[in-house]
Protein backbone atom coordinates (compact mmCIF):
# COMPACT_ATOMS: atom_id res chain seq x y z
CA UNK A 1 0.00 0.00 0.00
CA UNK A 2 1.46 3.27 -1.07
CA UNK A 3 0.79 6.53 0.65
CA UNK A 4 -1.38 8.79 -1.40
CA UNK A 5 -0.22 11.93 0.35
CA UNK A 6 3.22 11.94 -1.27
CA UNK A 7 1.80 11.61 -4.78
CA UNK A 8 -0.54 14.49 -4.02
CA UNK A 9 -3.58 13.34 -5.95
CA UNK A 10 -5.50 16.56 -6.09
CA UNK A 11 -9.00 15.47 -7.04
CA UNK A 12 -10.54 18.88 -6.64
CA UNK A 13 -8.80 22.21 -6.54
CA UNK A 14 -10.10 25.76 -6.32
CA UNK A 15 -7.74 28.33 -7.74
CA UNK A 16 -8.46 31.89 -6.58
CA UNK A 17 -12.21 31.62 -7.05
CA UNK A 18 -14.32 34.75 -6.96
CA UNK A 19 -18.02 35.00 -7.54
CA UNK A 20 -20.02 38.16 -8.09
CA UNK A 21 -23.64 37.74 -9.10
CA UNK A 22 -25.15 39.90 -11.87
CA UNK A 23 -26.96 41.99 -9.23
CA UNK A 24 -23.57 43.01 -7.84
CA UNK A 25 -23.53 40.78 -4.76
CA UNK A 26 -20.01 39.53 -4.17
CA UNK A 27 -20.44 36.08 -2.66
CA UNK A 28 -16.94 34.58 -2.80
CA UNK A 29 -13.48 36.13 -2.85
CA UNK A 30 -10.02 34.58 -3.31
CA UNK A 31 -10.96 31.03 -2.49
CA UNK A 32 -8.06 28.63 -3.00
CA UNK A 33 -7.78 25.12 -1.61
CA UNK A 34 -7.37 21.51 -2.70
CA UNK A 35 -9.11 18.33 -1.74
CA UNK A 36 -7.21 15.11 -2.40
CA UNK A 37 -8.32 11.50 -2.44
CA UNK A 38 -8.90 10.10 1.04
CA UNK A 39 -9.37 13.60 2.35
CA UNK A 40 -12.61 14.79 3.88
CA UNK A 41 -12.71 18.57 3.95
CA UNK A 42 -15.55 20.45 5.57
CA UNK A 43 -16.34 24.10 5.04
CA UNK A 44 -18.18 25.76 7.92
CA UNK A 45 -19.50 29.28 7.73
CA UNK A 46 -22.39 31.50 8.68
CA UNK A 47 -25.55 31.19 6.60
CA UNK A 48 -25.48 33.19 3.41
CA UNK A 49 -21.68 33.19 3.19
CA UNK A 50 -21.65 31.39 -0.15
CA UNK A 51 -20.84 27.86 0.99
CA UNK A 52 -23.40 26.31 -1.31
CA UNK A 53 -22.31 28.58 -4.14
CA UNK A 54 -18.85 27.05 -3.78
CA UNK A 55 -20.27 23.57 -4.43
CA UNK A 56 -22.32 24.81 -7.36
CA UNK A 57 -19.11 26.20 -8.82
CA UNK A 58 -17.25 22.96 -8.16
CA UNK A 59 -19.92 20.97 -9.95
CA UNK A 60 -20.21 23.33 -12.89
CA UNK A 61 -23.79 24.36 -12.11
CA UNK A 62 -22.39 27.90 -11.79
CA UNK A 63 -19.48 29.53 -13.58
CA UNK A 64 -17.21 31.54 -11.27
CA UNK A 65 -16.54 35.14 -12.24
CA UNK A 66 -12.88 34.78 -11.26
CA UNK A 67 -10.41 31.91 -10.94
CA UNK A 68 -10.78 28.32 -12.00
CA UNK A 69 -11.75 24.90 -10.70
CA UNK A 70 -9.94 21.70 -11.52
CA UNK A 71 -12.04 18.60 -11.17
CA UNK A 72 -13.14 15.64 -13.23
CA UNK A 73 -16.85 16.31 -13.71
CA UNK A 74 -17.57 13.02 -15.38
CA UNK A 75 -18.68 11.18 -12.27
CA UNK A 76 -19.07 13.83 -9.66
CA UNK A 77 -21.05 12.86 -6.58
CA UNK A 78 -23.35 15.64 -5.41
CA UNK A 79 -25.61 15.20 -2.39
CA UNK A 80 -28.16 18.00 -2.25
CA UNK A 81 -29.60 19.83 0.71
CA UNK A 82 -32.92 18.12 0.04
CA UNK A 83 -33.01 14.46 -0.83
CA UNK A 84 -34.37 15.44 -4.30
CA UNK A 85 -35.88 12.00 -4.82
CA UNK A 86 -38.27 11.67 -7.75
CA UNK A 87 -41.62 11.01 -6.04
CA UNK A 88 -42.88 8.79 -8.87
CA UNK A 89 -40.00 6.38 -8.52
CA UNK A 90 -39.51 3.77 -5.82
CA UNK A 91 -36.33 3.75 -3.74
CA UNK A 92 -34.87 1.29 -6.24
CA UNK A 93 -35.93 3.45 -9.19
CA UNK A 94 -34.44 6.53 -7.61
CA UNK A 95 -31.14 4.86 -6.77
CA UNK A 96 -30.92 3.54 -10.33
CA UNK A 97 -31.49 7.00 -11.86
CA UNK A 98 -27.91 8.23 -12.19
CA UNK A 99 -26.63 5.00 -13.68
CA UNK A 100 -29.57 5.26 -16.06
CA UNK A 101 -28.57 8.80 -17.07
CA UNK A 102 -25.04 7.53 -17.65
CA UNK A 103 -26.42 4.79 -19.91
CA UNK A 104 -25.31 1.86 -17.75
CA UNK A 105 -27.03 -1.35 -18.84
CA UNK A 106 -30.01 -2.57 -16.82
CA UNK A 107 -28.36 -5.57 -15.14
CA UNK A 108 -25.31 -3.66 -13.91
CA UNK A 109 -27.54 -0.78 -12.88
CA UNK A 110 -29.74 -3.02 -10.76
CA UNK A 111 -26.68 -4.63 -9.17
CA UNK A 112 -25.05 -1.27 -8.35
CA UNK A 113 -28.30 0.07 -6.94
CA UNK A 114 -28.89 -2.99 -4.76
CA UNK A 115 -25.35 -2.76 -3.37
CA UNK A 116 -25.76 0.93 -2.59
CA UNK A 117 -29.16 0.35 -0.96
CA UNK A 118 -27.66 -2.39 1.23
CA UNK A 119 -24.74 -0.15 2.08
CA UNK A 120 -26.92 2.67 3.44
CA UNK A 121 -29.16 0.23 5.31
CA UNK A 122 -32.32 0.60 3.24
CA UNK A 123 -32.56 -3.12 2.44
CA UNK A 124 -36.23 -4.09 2.39
CA UNK A 125 -37.41 -0.63 1.35
CA UNK A 126 -36.57 -1.01 -2.36
CA UNK A 127 -40.20 -0.82 -3.43
CA UNK A 128 -41.26 2.03 -1.18
CA UNK A 129 -42.16 5.38 -2.66
CA UNK A 130 -40.49 8.49 -1.17
CA UNK A 131 -43.76 9.71 0.36
CA UNK A 132 -43.67 6.76 2.76
CA UNK A 133 -40.08 7.39 3.91
CA UNK A 134 -38.91 9.47 6.87
CA UNK A 135 -36.50 12.36 6.38
CA UNK A 136 -33.48 10.28 7.39
CA UNK A 137 -34.44 7.43 5.08
CA UNK A 138 -34.89 9.83 2.17
CA UNK A 139 -31.39 11.17 2.82
CA UNK A 140 -30.04 7.60 2.88
CA UNK A 141 -31.72 6.90 -0.47
CA UNK A 142 -30.16 10.07 -1.82
CA UNK A 143 -26.72 8.95 -0.58
CA UNK A 144 -27.23 5.53 -2.14
CA UNK A 145 -28.15 7.15 -5.44
CA UNK A 146 -24.86 9.06 -5.46
CA UNK A 147 -22.90 5.97 -4.40
CA UNK A 148 -23.94 4.07 -7.54
CA UNK A 149 -21.63 6.35 -9.52
CA UNK A 150 -18.66 5.30 -7.37
CA UNK A 151 -17.66 8.95 -7.51
CA UNK A 152 -14.01 9.86 -6.95
CA UNK A 153 -15.18 13.26 -5.67
CA UNK A 154 -18.14 13.62 -3.34
CA UNK A 155 -19.77 16.99 -2.73
CA UNK A 156 -22.19 17.32 0.21
CA UNK A 157 -24.35 20.43 0.41
CA UNK A 158 -25.60 20.56 4.04
CA UNK A 159 -27.31 17.23 3.50
CA UNK A 160 -28.29 16.55 7.11
CA UNK A 161 -29.60 19.98 8.02
CA UNK A 162 -33.23 18.97 8.01
CA UNK A 163 -33.09 15.78 10.11
CA UNK A 164 -33.26 15.52 13.89
CA UNK A 165 -30.12 15.41 16.03
CA UNK A 166 -30.02 11.65 16.64
CA UNK A 167 -30.56 10.81 12.99
CA UNK A 168 -27.92 13.34 12.06
CA UNK A 169 -25.34 11.66 14.32
CA UNK A 170 -26.14 8.29 12.78
CA UNK A 171 -25.87 9.69 9.28
CA UNK A 172 -22.53 11.33 10.21
CA UNK A 173 -21.27 7.96 11.39
CA UNK A 174 -22.44 6.24 8.22
CA UNK A 175 -20.96 8.94 5.99
CA UNK A 176 -17.66 8.44 7.77
CA UNK A 177 -17.83 4.71 7.08
CA UNK A 178 -18.59 5.33 3.43
CA UNK A 179 -15.61 7.67 3.26
CA UNK A 180 -13.33 5.05 4.81
CA UNK A 181 -14.62 2.37 2.45
CA UNK A 182 -14.62 4.35 -0.79
CA UNK A 183 -11.68 6.67 -0.14
CA UNK A 184 -13.23 9.46 -2.18
CA UNK A 185 -12.22 13.10 -1.96
CA UNK A 186 -15.01 14.61 0.14
CA UNK A 187 -16.08 18.24 0.33
CA UNK A 188 -18.76 18.76 2.94
CA UNK A 189 -20.70 21.95 3.65
CA UNK A 190 -22.38 22.52 7.00
CA UNK A 191 -22.93 25.05 9.73
CA UNK A 192 -22.65 22.42 12.46
CA UNK A 193 -19.19 22.50 14.00
CA UNK A 194 -19.67 19.13 15.73
CA UNK A 195 -20.57 17.50 12.43
CA UNK A 196 -17.54 19.11 10.78
CA UNK A 197 -15.00 18.05 13.41
CA UNK A 198 -16.44 14.55 13.76
CA UNK A 199 -16.15 13.57 10.11
CA UNK A 200 -13.37 15.64 8.61
CA UNK A 201 -9.66 15.38 8.09
CA UNK A 202 -9.63 19.16 7.67
CA UNK A 203 -12.03 21.99 8.52
CA UNK A 204 -12.06 25.32 6.69
CA UNK A 205 -13.76 28.32 8.23
CA UNK A 206 -15.44 30.76 5.91
CA UNK A 207 -16.23 34.40 6.70
CA UNK A 208 -19.49 36.20 6.13
CA UNK A 209 -20.11 37.63 2.64
CA UNK A 210 -17.99 37.95 0.66
CA UNK A 211 -16.95 34.46 1.73
CA UNK A 212 -13.24 33.96 2.26
CA UNK A 213 -11.33 31.14 3.95
CA UNK A 214 -10.28 32.71 7.26
CA UNK A 215 -8.97 29.68 9.16
CA UNK A 216 -7.96 26.10 8.55
CA UNK A 217 -7.74 23.24 11.07
CA UNK A 218 -6.29 19.76 10.64
CA UNK A 219 -8.36 17.30 12.63
CA UNK A 220 -5.93 14.77 14.08
CA UNK A 221 -8.26 12.01 15.35
CA UNK A 222 -7.78 8.52 13.96
CA UNK A 223 -10.45 6.78 11.88
CA UNK A 224 -12.76 5.07 12.43
CA UNK A 225 -14.05 7.61 14.89
CA UNK A 226 -16.35 6.45 17.62
CA UNK A 227 -19.54 8.49 18.22
CA UNK A 228 -18.32 9.13 21.80
CA UNK A 229 -15.41 11.12 20.38
CA UNK A 230 -17.83 14.02 20.50
CA UNK A 231 -17.37 14.09 24.29
CA UNK A 232 -13.56 14.00 24.19
CA UNK A 233 -11.87 17.10 25.77
CA UNK A 234 -9.62 17.52 22.72
CA UNK A 235 -12.70 17.41 20.48
CA UNK A 236 -14.29 20.12 22.61
CA UNK A 237 -11.14 22.26 22.49
CA UNK A 238 -10.95 22.08 18.68
CA UNK A 239 -14.66 22.78 18.34
CA UNK A 240 -14.21 25.80 20.61
CA UNK A 241 -11.37 27.15 18.50
CA UNK A 242 -13.36 26.73 15.29
CA UNK A 243 -16.34 28.39 16.92
CA UNK A 244 -14.15 31.38 17.84
CA UNK A 245 -12.79 31.61 14.30
CA UNK A 246 -16.33 31.43 12.99
CA UNK A 247 -17.47 34.25 15.23
CA UNK A 248 -14.43 36.31 14.23
CA UNK A 249 -15.29 35.74 10.58
CA UNK A 250 -18.90 36.61 11.24
CA UNK A 251 -18.26 40.08 12.63
CA UNK B 1 -12.57 4.79 -8.86
CA UNK B 2 -13.31 2.12 -6.33
CA UNK B 3 -14.29 -1.36 -7.32
CA UNK B 4 -16.90 -2.78 -5.03
CA UNK B 5 -15.98 -6.19 -3.75
CA UNK B 6 -19.10 -8.18 -2.81
CA UNK B 7 -17.44 -9.30 0.42
CA UNK B 8 -16.81 -5.76 1.62
CA UNK B 9 -20.23 -4.64 0.52
CA UNK B 10 -21.77 -7.39 2.57
CA UNK B 11 -19.84 -6.48 5.70
CA UNK B 12 -20.50 -2.83 5.00
CA UNK B 13 -24.19 -3.41 4.87
CA UNK B 14 -24.00 -5.30 8.15
CA UNK B 15 -22.23 -2.40 9.70
CA UNK B 16 -24.67 0.07 8.28
CA UNK B 17 -27.56 -1.99 9.53
CA UNK B 18 -26.04 -2.35 12.95
CA UNK B 19 -25.75 1.39 13.20
CA UNK B 20 -29.26 2.19 12.08
CA UNK B 21 -30.90 4.60 14.45
CA UNK B 22 -33.33 3.02 16.83
CA UNK B 23 -35.51 6.09 17.04
CA UNK B 24 -38.71 6.86 15.21
CA UNK B 25 -36.70 7.80 12.16
CA UNK B 26 -36.16 4.14 11.44
CA UNK B 27 -39.83 3.66 10.80
CA UNK B 28 -41.33 4.49 7.45
CA UNK B 29 -43.98 7.14 7.54
CA UNK B 30 -47.47 5.79 7.76
CA UNK B 31 -49.31 6.58 4.58
CA UNK B 32 -52.93 7.43 4.89
CA UNK B 33 -55.05 5.94 2.17
CA UNK B 34 -56.72 8.43 -0.11
CA UNK B 35 -60.21 7.59 1.04
CA UNK B 36 -60.54 8.14 4.77
CA UNK B 37 -62.38 5.18 6.11
CA UNK B 38 -63.77 7.03 9.08
CA UNK B 39 -67.18 5.72 10.00
CA UNK B 40 -69.10 2.84 8.53
CA UNK B 41 -70.46 2.48 5.04
CA UNK B 42 -73.90 3.52 6.31
CA UNK B 43 -72.52 6.78 7.67
CA UNK B 44 -71.22 7.79 4.26
CA UNK B 45 -74.27 6.66 2.28
CA UNK B 46 -77.16 7.58 4.53
CA UNK B 47 -76.87 11.40 4.47
CA UNK B 48 -76.91 11.75 0.66
CA UNK B 49 -79.61 9.08 0.45
CA UNK B 50 -81.70 10.99 2.95
CA UNK B 51 -81.18 14.28 1.14
CA UNK B 52 -82.09 12.59 -2.15
CA UNK B 53 -85.43 11.44 -0.71
CA UNK B 54 -86.07 14.96 0.57
CA UNK B 55 -85.45 16.31 -2.94
CA UNK B 56 -87.86 13.78 -4.45
CA UNK B 57 -90.37 14.75 -1.77
CA UNK B 58 -90.04 18.41 -2.71
CA UNK B 59 -90.41 17.44 -6.35
CA UNK B 60 -93.69 15.61 -5.60
CA UNK B 61 -94.83 18.55 -3.49
CA UNK B 62 -94.28 20.98 -6.36
CA UNK B 63 -95.93 18.70 -8.92
CA UNK B 64 -99.03 17.84 -6.89
CA UNK B 65 -99.53 20.66 -4.40
CA UNK B 66 -98.09 23.84 -5.88
CA UNK B 67 -99.07 23.20 -9.51
CA UNK B 68 -102.71 22.95 -10.51
CA UNK B 69 -103.58 20.01 -12.69
CA UNK B 70 -103.69 22.19 -15.81
CA UNK B 71 -100.12 23.35 -15.22
CA UNK B 72 -98.71 20.03 -14.10
CA UNK B 73 -96.95 19.61 -17.47
CA UNK B 74 -94.41 22.15 -16.20
CA UNK B 75 -92.99 19.63 -13.76
CA UNK B 76 -94.13 16.05 -14.09
CA UNK B 77 -93.88 13.97 -10.93
CA UNK B 78 -90.88 11.61 -10.60
CA UNK B 79 -92.72 8.34 -11.24
CA UNK B 80 -94.08 9.67 -14.51
CA UNK B 81 -90.61 10.68 -15.62
CA UNK B 82 -89.44 7.19 -14.74
CA UNK B 83 -92.33 5.55 -16.59
CA UNK B 84 -92.38 7.71 -19.68
CA UNK B 85 -88.69 8.41 -20.20
CA UNK B 86 -86.87 5.37 -18.84
CA UNK B 87 -89.33 2.49 -18.73
CA UNK B 88 -90.89 3.18 -22.10
CA UNK B 89 -88.67 1.46 -24.62
CA UNK B 90 -89.37 3.82 -27.50
CA UNK B 91 -88.56 6.92 -25.45
CA UNK B 92 -85.58 5.27 -23.82
CA UNK B 93 -84.04 4.09 -27.09
CA UNK B 94 -84.35 7.60 -28.49
CA UNK B 95 -82.67 9.05 -25.39
CA UNK B 96 -79.90 6.42 -25.41
CA UNK B 97 -79.33 6.99 -29.12
CA UNK B 98 -78.88 10.70 -28.49
CA UNK B 99 -76.67 10.00 -25.51
CA UNK B 100 -74.50 7.66 -27.56
CA UNK B 101 -74.12 10.23 -30.35
CA UNK B 102 -73.14 12.97 -27.87
CA UNK B 103 -70.75 10.61 -26.08
CA UNK B 104 -68.96 9.85 -29.33
CA UNK B 105 -68.61 13.57 -30.09
CA UNK B 106 -67.34 14.27 -26.56
CA UNK B 107 -64.83 11.38 -26.72
CA UNK B 108 -63.43 12.39 -30.09
CA UNK B 109 -63.33 16.06 -29.06
CA UNK B 110 -61.57 15.24 -25.80
CA UNK B 111 -59.04 13.01 -27.54
CA UNK B 112 -58.17 15.78 -29.99
CA UNK B 113 -58.06 18.34 -27.16
CA UNK B 114 -55.65 16.08 -25.22
CA UNK B 115 -53.39 15.71 -28.25
CA UNK B 116 -53.36 19.44 -28.97
CA UNK B 117 -53.06 20.34 -25.28
CA UNK B 118 -50.11 18.06 -24.59
CA UNK B 119 -48.36 19.08 -27.78
CA UNK B 120 -48.75 22.82 -27.18
CA UNK B 121 -47.88 22.59 -23.48
CA UNK B 122 -44.77 20.58 -24.33
CA UNK B 123 -43.40 22.98 -26.93
CA UNK B 124 -44.33 25.94 -24.70
CA UNK B 125 -42.40 24.37 -21.83
CA UNK B 126 -39.37 23.91 -24.05
CA UNK B 127 -39.23 27.36 -25.54
CA UNK B 128 -39.99 30.37 -23.42
CA UNK B 129 -40.54 32.56 -26.44
CA UNK B 130 -43.25 30.27 -27.82
CA UNK B 131 -44.93 30.28 -24.42
CA UNK B 132 -44.91 34.09 -24.38
CA UNK B 133 -46.13 34.26 -27.97
CA UNK B 134 -49.03 31.82 -27.56
CA UNK B 135 -50.34 32.48 -24.10
CA UNK B 136 -52.30 35.70 -24.72
CA UNK B 137 -54.10 34.11 -27.66
CA UNK B 138 -55.01 31.03 -25.68
CA UNK B 139 -56.50 33.23 -22.98
CA UNK B 140 -58.38 35.16 -25.64
CA UNK B 141 -59.70 31.99 -27.21
CA UNK B 142 -60.84 30.90 -23.77
CA UNK B 143 -62.62 34.21 -23.24
CA UNK B 144 -64.57 34.22 -26.53
CA UNK B 145 -68.15 33.08 -25.84
CA UNK B 146 -68.63 29.89 -27.80
CA UNK B 147 -71.98 31.24 -29.05
CA UNK B 148 -70.19 33.97 -30.94
CA UNK B 149 -68.03 31.39 -32.68
CA UNK B 150 -70.84 29.08 -33.72
CA UNK B 151 -71.79 30.86 -36.97
CA UNK B 152 -68.16 30.84 -38.03
CA UNK B 153 -67.76 27.18 -37.18
CA UNK B 154 -70.85 26.35 -39.25
CA UNK B 155 -69.50 28.51 -42.04
CA UNK B 156 -66.22 26.60 -42.12
CA UNK B 157 -67.11 23.08 -41.08
CA UNK B 158 -70.81 22.77 -41.88
CA UNK B 159 -73.30 21.62 -39.30
CA UNK B 160 -72.27 17.96 -39.15
CA UNK B 161 -70.37 15.99 -36.54
CA UNK B 162 -67.13 17.81 -37.38
CA UNK B 163 -68.49 21.12 -36.12
CA UNK B 164 -69.68 19.52 -32.88
CA UNK B 165 -66.21 18.09 -32.35
CA UNK B 166 -64.66 21.49 -33.06
CA UNK B 167 -66.84 23.13 -30.39
CA UNK B 168 -65.82 20.39 -27.98
CA UNK B 169 -62.13 20.91 -28.67
CA UNK B 170 -62.35 24.70 -28.29
CA UNK B 171 -64.08 24.37 -24.93
CA UNK B 172 -61.96 21.50 -23.57
CA UNK B 173 -58.44 22.37 -24.71
CA UNK B 174 -57.65 25.32 -22.44
CA UNK B 175 -57.55 23.58 -19.02
CA UNK B 176 -55.42 20.85 -20.60
CA UNK B 177 -52.82 23.27 -21.91
CA UNK B 178 -52.68 25.40 -18.78
CA UNK B 179 -52.57 22.52 -16.32
CA UNK B 180 -50.05 20.50 -18.31
CA UNK B 181 -47.83 23.54 -18.72
CA UNK B 182 -48.03 24.25 -15.00
CA UNK B 183 -47.21 20.60 -14.31
CA UNK B 184 -44.24 20.58 -16.68
CA UNK B 185 -42.84 23.56 -14.80
CA UNK B 186 -43.50 22.01 -11.40
CA UNK B 187 -40.37 19.85 -11.03
CA UNK B 188 -38.14 21.27 -8.27
CA UNK B 189 -34.98 23.15 -9.13
CA UNK B 190 -32.87 20.62 -7.22
CA UNK B 191 -34.15 17.85 -9.48
CA UNK B 192 -33.33 19.90 -12.55
CA UNK B 193 -29.83 20.47 -11.12
CA UNK B 194 -29.47 16.73 -10.69
CA UNK B 195 -30.30 16.15 -14.34
CA UNK B 196 -28.00 18.99 -15.39
CA UNK B 197 -25.11 17.57 -13.37
CA UNK B 198 -25.40 14.26 -15.14
CA UNK B 199 -25.60 15.80 -18.59
CA UNK B 200 -29.14 14.66 -19.33
CA UNK B 201 -30.31 15.55 -22.81
CA UNK B 202 -33.33 17.81 -23.29
CA UNK B 203 -35.41 14.79 -24.30
CA UNK B 204 -34.29 12.71 -21.31
CA UNK B 205 -35.13 15.58 -18.98
CA UNK B 206 -38.55 15.88 -20.55
CA UNK B 207 -39.25 12.16 -20.41
CA UNK B 208 -37.81 11.27 -17.03
CA UNK B 209 -38.38 14.46 -15.08
CA UNK B 210 -40.87 16.93 -16.55
CA UNK B 211 -43.55 14.56 -17.85
CA UNK B 212 -43.83 12.45 -14.70
CA UNK B 213 -43.82 15.61 -12.59
CA UNK B 214 -46.63 17.01 -14.75
CA UNK B 215 -48.93 14.00 -14.37
CA UNK B 216 -50.90 15.12 -11.28
CA UNK B 217 -51.61 18.56 -12.75
CA UNK B 218 -52.35 16.99 -16.12
CA UNK B 219 -55.01 14.80 -14.54
CA UNK B 220 -56.53 17.77 -12.76
CA UNK B 221 -56.84 19.44 -16.17
CA UNK B 222 -58.14 16.25 -17.73
CA UNK B 223 -60.98 15.95 -15.24
CA UNK B 224 -62.08 19.51 -15.91
CA UNK B 225 -61.75 19.09 -19.68
CA UNK B 226 -63.63 15.80 -19.70
CA UNK B 227 -66.63 17.50 -18.11
CA UNK B 228 -66.31 20.43 -20.51
CA UNK B 229 -66.15 18.14 -23.54
CA UNK B 230 -69.51 16.62 -22.55
CA UNK B 231 -70.95 20.13 -22.25
CA UNK B 232 -69.34 21.04 -25.59
CA UNK B 233 -70.88 18.04 -27.33
CA UNK B 234 -74.37 18.84 -26.06
CA UNK B 235 -74.09 22.57 -26.66
CA UNK B 236 -72.83 21.98 -30.22
CA UNK B 237 -75.66 19.61 -30.98
CA UNK B 238 -78.13 22.07 -29.46
CA UNK B 239 -76.97 24.99 -31.58
CA UNK B 240 -76.52 23.20 -34.88
CA UNK B 241 -79.80 21.36 -34.57
CA UNK B 242 -79.16 19.24 -37.64
CA UNK B 243 -77.35 16.06 -38.55
CA UNK B 244 -77.05 13.06 -36.26
CA UNK B 245 -79.36 13.52 -33.30
CA UNK B 246 -77.65 14.00 -29.95
CA UNK B 247 -78.89 14.97 -26.51
CA UNK B 248 -78.85 18.66 -27.45
CA UNK B 249 -81.32 18.22 -30.30
CA UNK B 250 -83.52 15.96 -28.21
CA UNK B 251 -83.70 18.62 -25.50
CA UNK B 252 -84.86 21.19 -28.08
CA UNK B 253 -87.41 18.80 -29.52
CA UNK B 254 -88.83 17.77 -26.12
CA UNK B 255 -89.10 21.37 -25.02
CA UNK B 256 -90.91 22.35 -28.22
CA UNK B 257 -93.34 19.44 -27.96
CA UNK B 258 -93.93 19.90 -24.23
CA UNK B 259 -92.62 16.38 -23.51
CA UNK B 260 -91.75 17.21 -19.90
CA UNK B 261 -90.92 13.66 -18.83
CA UNK B 262 -88.46 13.07 -21.66
CA UNK B 263 -86.98 16.52 -21.19
CA UNK B 264 -86.17 15.78 -17.56
CA UNK B 265 -84.95 12.33 -18.60
CA UNK B 266 -82.52 13.94 -21.07
CA UNK B 267 -81.22 16.30 -18.40
CA UNK B 268 -80.69 13.41 -15.97
CA UNK B 269 -78.91 11.30 -18.61
CA UNK B 270 -76.59 14.09 -19.71
CA UNK B 271 -75.56 14.94 -16.15
CA UNK B 272 -75.05 11.21 -15.52
CA UNK B 273 -72.69 11.20 -18.51
CA UNK B 274 -70.75 14.13 -17.05
CA UNK B 275 -70.48 12.42 -13.67
CA UNK B 276 -69.44 9.11 -15.28
CA UNK B 277 -66.68 10.82 -17.26
CA UNK B 278 -65.45 12.64 -14.15
CA UNK B 279 -65.38 9.41 -12.14
CA UNK B 280 -63.61 7.59 -14.94
CA UNK B 281 -60.75 10.09 -14.96
CA UNK B 282 -60.60 10.25 -11.16
CA UNK B 283 -60.20 6.47 -11.14
CA UNK B 284 -57.58 6.63 -13.88
CA UNK B 285 -55.67 9.29 -11.91
CA UNK B 286 -55.80 7.13 -8.81
CA UNK B 287 -54.40 4.18 -10.75
CA UNK B 288 -51.58 6.12 -12.39
CA UNK B 289 -50.38 8.69 -9.85
CA UNK B 290 -52.23 7.61 -6.69
CA UNK B 291 -49.49 5.32 -5.43
CA UNK B 292 -46.79 7.99 -5.39
CA UNK B 293 -48.49 11.37 -5.43
CA UNK B 294 -48.86 12.86 -1.98
CA UNK B 295 -51.48 15.55 -2.42
CA UNK B 296 -51.22 16.48 1.23
CA UNK B 297 -47.49 17.21 1.09
CA UNK B 298 -48.08 20.62 -0.44
CA UNK B 299 -50.11 21.74 2.53
CA UNK B 300 -48.73 22.80 5.90
CA UNK B 301 -49.11 20.16 8.59
CA UNK B 302 -52.10 20.73 10.82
Amino acid sequence: MFSLSDIAVRSLSFDDIGMTFPDGTETLRNISFDVSREEFVTVVGPSGCGKSTLLKIASGLLEPTAGRVNVDRDRLGYVFQDATLLPWRTVMGNVELLAELHAVDATTRRKLAQEAIDLVGLTGFENHYPKSLSGGMKMRASLARTLTLEPPVFLFDEPFGAVDEITREHLNDETQQLFLREGFAGLFITHSITEAVFMSTRVLVMSARPGRIVAEYDIPFDYPRHPDLRFDPEFARLSGEISHALRGGHS
Amino acid sequence: MTTVDPQTVESGSDRARASLPKGRDDQPVEVRSSSTKSGSLAASFLPPLFFGSVLIGVWYFISYVLLEESKRFLLRPPHQVLNNAFLDWEALSELLGGLWSSTKVAAVGLAIAIAIGLFLATIMSQTKIIERALFPYLVTLQAVPILALVPMIVFWFGSGQTSRVVVCVIIAVFPLIVNTLFGLHSAEKGMHDLFTLHHASRFTRLRKLMFPAALPAMFAGLRISAGLSVIGAIVGDFFFGRGEVGIGQLVTKYANQLQGEELIGAVILSSALGVAVFLLFTKLQDLIVGKWYDAGSAQPPT
